[in-house]
């Protein structure tokens, strides 16, 4: 390692008069993020949770101890409806990345021959990933639309006669709309597991005579499984936050929780949306708990 | 392995892989075309002539939005949370390459703040700005509110980086007589260099494009991606896509300066 060549000839530093012992370093590194999580991520979670107990009108929200608003969401059949939507939502989105994630994933890791050359193809799937998501999302309505280049399209090559109306304001849109904006959260953990992979086990495999597909099923997928994990904890968490995506792509026509709740703040009903925050908080984590039972993060990093 | 031949296996996929790089490219694309629309014509094709009117109106003031304020609003907050972003995540690596009492719930804390629903998170800030009688602003609950989506994102990578980091190389420095800020100075620090780029490239980009969380957080004034968002329900002019196109050029050059810096001292390293 040619750095260290640098030491000793650096400008020779004052000594430092304060010296932290050992043990309180790794405090004072980690109290920044600490306090950041604290302030704006624990606190505002526990204010959640009070909020949804409280009373309210349309002004102003009484601290109180009701429990209203749970009985009061969880009593609609609306509510249940609206949870069975995210649900299938955040299936059919998994589902699709996961697929398309692992094929990437494995074309990168396993078929191309320079590391420069997968940095670079790694990267054209990441730029898109790091510009504004409703931009994206905007970007599929000249496609989709009544008259937009899949409709023209079908309608001069004679296809069709009239345009077809699902591929803008429908499920279809919300969940290509949501492929299209999340699968490389799925790509990402999954290369990163397949670069890991020694090369000599798949080459052991083969000289036991597997073929390739014998290779893939009995040696990449199963030590794929931690990089899907993680890939579908993101999938899965993004899917179920969404609002925007939905409301954009099926036009108003079809609800997420999170939309739900994002109607009911913008009506000033900050107890009810709490109350669905706690639902749909202990949803989430309860998936992801359950996800974090196959893999050790820690571990996969 | 593979090396010797390609099979039918590696067409196939890469036909594939072709595929949905145009699925991720394509509809850019279109908006790209279509921002520079005719002054006559509307959100889909047809071209109705080729005019920059809409990027023009973009500069002239506006019945909806302010353009110019929201983007100095987002670039500021940026700037800010990347900075922040780089430094927590680095002294929290730091500090996860020891073991300290917490250290655990301190990481699960970070992998909940990513897993906890955006709008959630946004909600939270704003009740508790609104009780203790704070004003919300794009600089304070705002500001935080990005940090919870940036930080656990440069802790993991952080994470990451330590984990493949052989301490071999500080103990080299420290038997040849350099002190602990000596090594991290010039040991640790050109090593992670790129990482900690990467790091900030993700803050900046993940803040400048978020909005989720910066709904009940922004205060008076909106951030970009909020101006945007609210275009999407009542703008029906090109002018949306104008937007969309300058935005996402300057994402294209940030990312491209970002990357740039990081082959830059990659080679300057390798040159040593």
């Amino acid at each position: 390692m040619t750095t260290v060549r640098f030491l000793g000839i650096g400008e020779p530093k004052p000594k430092r008069s304060i010296r932290l012992p050992l043990w309180l370093v790794s405090y004072v590194q980690a109290m920044p993020l600490t306090l950041v999580l604290g302030a704006f991520l624990l606190l505002p979670l526990i204010m959640i949770i009070t909020v949804s107990f409280w009373d309210y009108d349309f002004a102003q929200m009484y601290p109180d101890f009701v429990t209203f608003n749970y009985t009061e969401t969880l009593g609609s059949w609306v509510t249940w409806k609206i949870y069975y939507n995210t649900l299938r939502y955040a299936f059919l989105v998994w589902a699709i990345t996961l697929f398309i994630g692992f094929w990437v994933a494995y074309f990168l890791a396993f078929h191309i021959r320079t590391s420069a050359m997968q940095m670079v193809l790694f990267l054209v799937c990441t730029v898109p990933f790091l510009t504004s998501n409703i931009i994206r999302m905007i970007s599929w309505i000249p496609v989709l639309g009544r008259n937009g280049l899949i409709n023209t399209a079908l309608i001069n090559s004679g296809a069709v006669s009239e345009p077809v109306e699902w591929l803008l304001y429908s499920d279809f849109a919300v969940v290509l709309a949501m492929v299209h904006l999340y699968t490389l959260f799925m790509v990402t953990p999954i290369f990163n597991t397949l670069m890991r992979i020694d090369k000599s086990l798949v080459e052991a495999a083969r000289d036991a005579g597997a073929s390739s597909w014998q290779v893939l099923t009995n040696v990449i997928l199963p030590l794929a499984k931690p990089g899907m994990a993680i890939g579908t904890i993101f999938v899965v968490t993004l899917v179920m936050a969404d609002f925007s995506t939905v409301q954009v792509m099926s036009g108003g026509q079809s609800a997420s929780v999170a939309l739900m709740m994002k109607n009911q703040m913008s009506l000033l009903q900050y107890p009810a949306a709490a109350a669905n925050a706690v639902v749909l908080l202990v949803l989430v984590l309860l998936m992801v708990a359950g996800i974090l039972r196959i893999v050790d993060i820690r571990k996969e990093l | 392995m593979y090396s010797d031949r390609r099979s039918r296996e590696f067409y196939i996929l890469a036909i594939f892989f072709a595929v949905f790089v145009l699925f991720l490219y394509g509809p850019l694309s279109a908006i790209v075309i279509l921002s520079f629309q005719g002054p006559n014509g509307g959100l889909t094709f047809p071209l109705n002539g080729v005019s920059l009117r809409w990027f023009a109106n973009l500069f002239e003031t506006q019945a909806v939005g302010d353009f110019g304020g929201s983007f100095r609003r987002s670039l500021a907050l940026g700037i800010m949370v990347m900075a922040v972003t780089v430094l927590f995540s680095l002294l929290a690596g730091l500090a996860f390459r020891r073991r300290f009492i917490g250290a655990s719930a301190l990481f699960y804390l970070s992998v909940a703040s990513l897993v906890v629903p955006s709008i959630i998170v946004s909600l939270g800030i704003g009740v508790v700005f609104q009780q203790f009688g704070l004003q919300p602003a794009w600089y304070s609950s705002g500001f935080g509110a990005h940090l919870t989506w940036t930080l656990p994102f440069g802790v993991l990578i952080m994470f990451a980086v330590f984990n493949r980091f052989s301490p071999s190389y500080e103990e080299a420095a420290r038997d040849l007589g350099a002190t602990s800020w000596q090594t991290f100075r010039h040991v640790v620090l050109p090593m992670i260099a790129p990482s900690l780029i990467g790091v900030g490239l993700f803050g900046f980009t993940l803040s400048y494009d978020e909005f989720a969380r910066t709904l009940m957080t922004a205060g008076t004034y909106n951030t970009l991606p909020l101006e945007i968002y609210g275009m999407t329900t009542n703008v029906t002019t090109p002018v949306l896509y104008a937007l969309g196109t300058v935005t996402t050029v300057f994402s294209f050059l940030v990312i491209a300066a970002t990357l740039g810096l990081i082959v830059l001292l990659n080679r300057s390293r390798s040159k040593g």
